[in-house]
């Protein structure tokens, strides 16, 4: 049963990813973004993470992706047919990047090695999660906020022509 | 696998389902009887009253005329894209009464995370109204689609922000636990209702869930004086039942997430014999939702709709602090005691 659920969500997060990348129209694009998100909440259920799985569809697939769709929608921009021209050079650099990705994922693989998750089932808790970001994780977290509102003071300043 | 799907369990958890979903659409097709009725009594004129008695299979009458309304698309529509957005508006709204305790023994799933769930829910069903408004390739319903994607970010931040205050005070995020702990009384007769704790929170809450809900006087996105009939202008027949059965449901979360935040939920008083005891709680609890329901009618004939730069400026720079104020007063207040 839950590895069925498990390959379900899984195929739905790689065709949505693979969708965001073919879509020639960014609004689709935005749309299988959101998929992605959706789908990837769904793995982290499965995983016992239900905390980070309802802030995943919060943060990104309720409040940044309505933005990014709003600007779409604002903007009205037209199928793209032509952008892969402007950014020729950009291919060559990807191939190094893709590799560099890969490389990762797999270093990340082989040094998880086979630690289960059963053992870890109350790491997913509010609880818990509010524990560790308040002790282990404190300077990260503070010098997260720190720049988000640096970013928010930024956002401001750009958006007011005089203060 | 077969063993799980034919457990008592499983079973018993289509049951629920089944409860739930049936007490659910039936509501919500006698809700656009009652709001129709209340409006036109309080406009001092009859309302829908030819359709059976007292226009009681007015809903009957309306389903079947939607089903047998011919699909209409217009030119230019994005084909599949206008086609299932309303199943995005209404998937949402309907996915959030899955962690809703509707009483003790009637609630189809209990996550540690409820609340949050309800919310992440609701926040996508504002993907229904845009792509709606968008894929009909229609003016009104584009500018109809465009407010509502800027006003449901704006009022998320102070609906989920006032709700902080009452958990801090429960220190939970399940629905269940919440509701149990507002049982008892003081004195005997005042309930110990987070109302009386947290009465800015509430009202916090109740404005920016009005405008979530995209009611009057927050209904930019439809307002039918300039732009015809907003996002689902262009929408007929079922897809337009969609629509509407999307925005009671919506309606009705959010009404039910209030009465479990600030009402004690299925809380009363309790008597009589044991099949009374089991299913009063329920009772209680729609009998609540009615009243607030209710309340939401009568706003709706009532109130006048505020223009756009006002929703904006009240929801920034009124309800966006206070909301902060009151979740730096309450956690003043549980430090210090």
């Amino acid at each position: 049963m839950i590895e069925a659920i498990f390959f379900l969500f899984a195929a739905l997060a790689v065709g949505a990813a693979i969708n965001v990348l073919v879509q020639k129209h960014v609004l689709y694009s935005a749309l299988s973004l959101i998929v992605l998100l959706v789908s990837m909440s769904g793995l982290f259920i499965l995983l016992e993470a239900d905390f980070l799985a309802v802030i995943n569809v919060i943060v990104y697939a309720g409040a940044i992706m309505v933005l990014f769709v709003f600007v779409i929608m604002l903007l009205n921009l037209p199928a793209d047919e032509d952008g892969a021209d402007r950014l020729r050079w950009l291919k060559f650099l990807g191939i190094p990047m893709a590799l560099f990705l890969l490389f990762m994922i797999l270093a990340t693989l082989w040094n998880v090695g086979s630690e289960t998750l059963v053992e870890r089932q109350t790491a997913g808790t509010p609880e818990a999660i509010g524990r560790s970001l308040f002790t282990d994780y404190l300077l990260p977290f503070e010098v997260t906020s720190l720049l988000i509102l640096i970013a928010l003071m930024g956002a401001v300043v750009f958006a007011k022509k005089e203060l | 696998m077969i063993e799980y799907l034919t457990s008592q369990t499983f079973l018993l958890m289509i049951l629920k389902m089944l409860i739930v979903f049936g007490g659910l659409m039936g509501a919500f097709a006698y809700l656009s009887l009652v709001e129709r009725r209340v409006m036109a009594f309080v406009q001092m004129r009859p309302g829908p009253n030819r359709v059976g008695p007292f226009g009681l299979l007015q809903p009957i009458a309306d389903g079947l005329k939607f089903l047998f309304k011919e699909q209409v698309r217009p030119t230019g529509a994005n084909e599949w894209l206008y086609l299932i957005a309303p199943l995005i508006s209404l998937v949402p709204a309907l996915l959030s009464f899955a962690v809703i305790p509707f009483g003790p023994a009637l609630q189809v799933t209990d996550l540690n995370v409820a609340l949050l769930v309800v919310f992440a829910v609701g926040s996508l069903s504002v993907y229904g109204i845009v792509l709606g408004g968008w894929a009909s390739n229609s003016k009104y319903p584009l500018i109809a689609s465009m407010r509502s994607s800027a006003q449901m970010i704006s009022y998320e931040l102070s609906l989920t922000l006032s709700v902080v205050g009452v958990l801090m005070l429960a220190n939970t995020l399940s629905l269940v636990k919440l509701v149990e702990s507002q049982e008892g009384m003081w004195f005997g007769f005042i309930p110990k209702w987070n109302i009386f704790f947290q009465p800015v929170a509430f009202i916090i809450y109740m404005i920016a869930a009005t405008a979530e809900t995209n009611r009057l006087p927050f209904d930019l996105a439809e307002s039918e004086q300039e732009l015809v009939s907003g996002w689902h202008t262009e929408y007929s027949g079922m897809k337009f039942a969609m629509y509407m059965i999307a925005e009671y449901g919506n309606l009705t979360a959010t009404v039910c997430i209030a009465t479990i935040l600030f009402f004690g939920g299925w809380n009363g008083p309790s008597f009589g014999p044991d099949w009374l005891r089991l299913i009063l709680p329920t009772i209680w609890f729609v009998l609540k939702i009615a009243v607030f329901i209710f309340i939401y009618v009568l706003a709706r004939s009532t109130v006048p709709r505020i223009r756009y730069d006002q929703l904006m400026r009240f929801g920034w720079k009124y309800m966006l602090p206070i909301a902060l104020a009151n979740i730096l007063i309450t956690s003043f207040l549980v430090a210090i005691s």
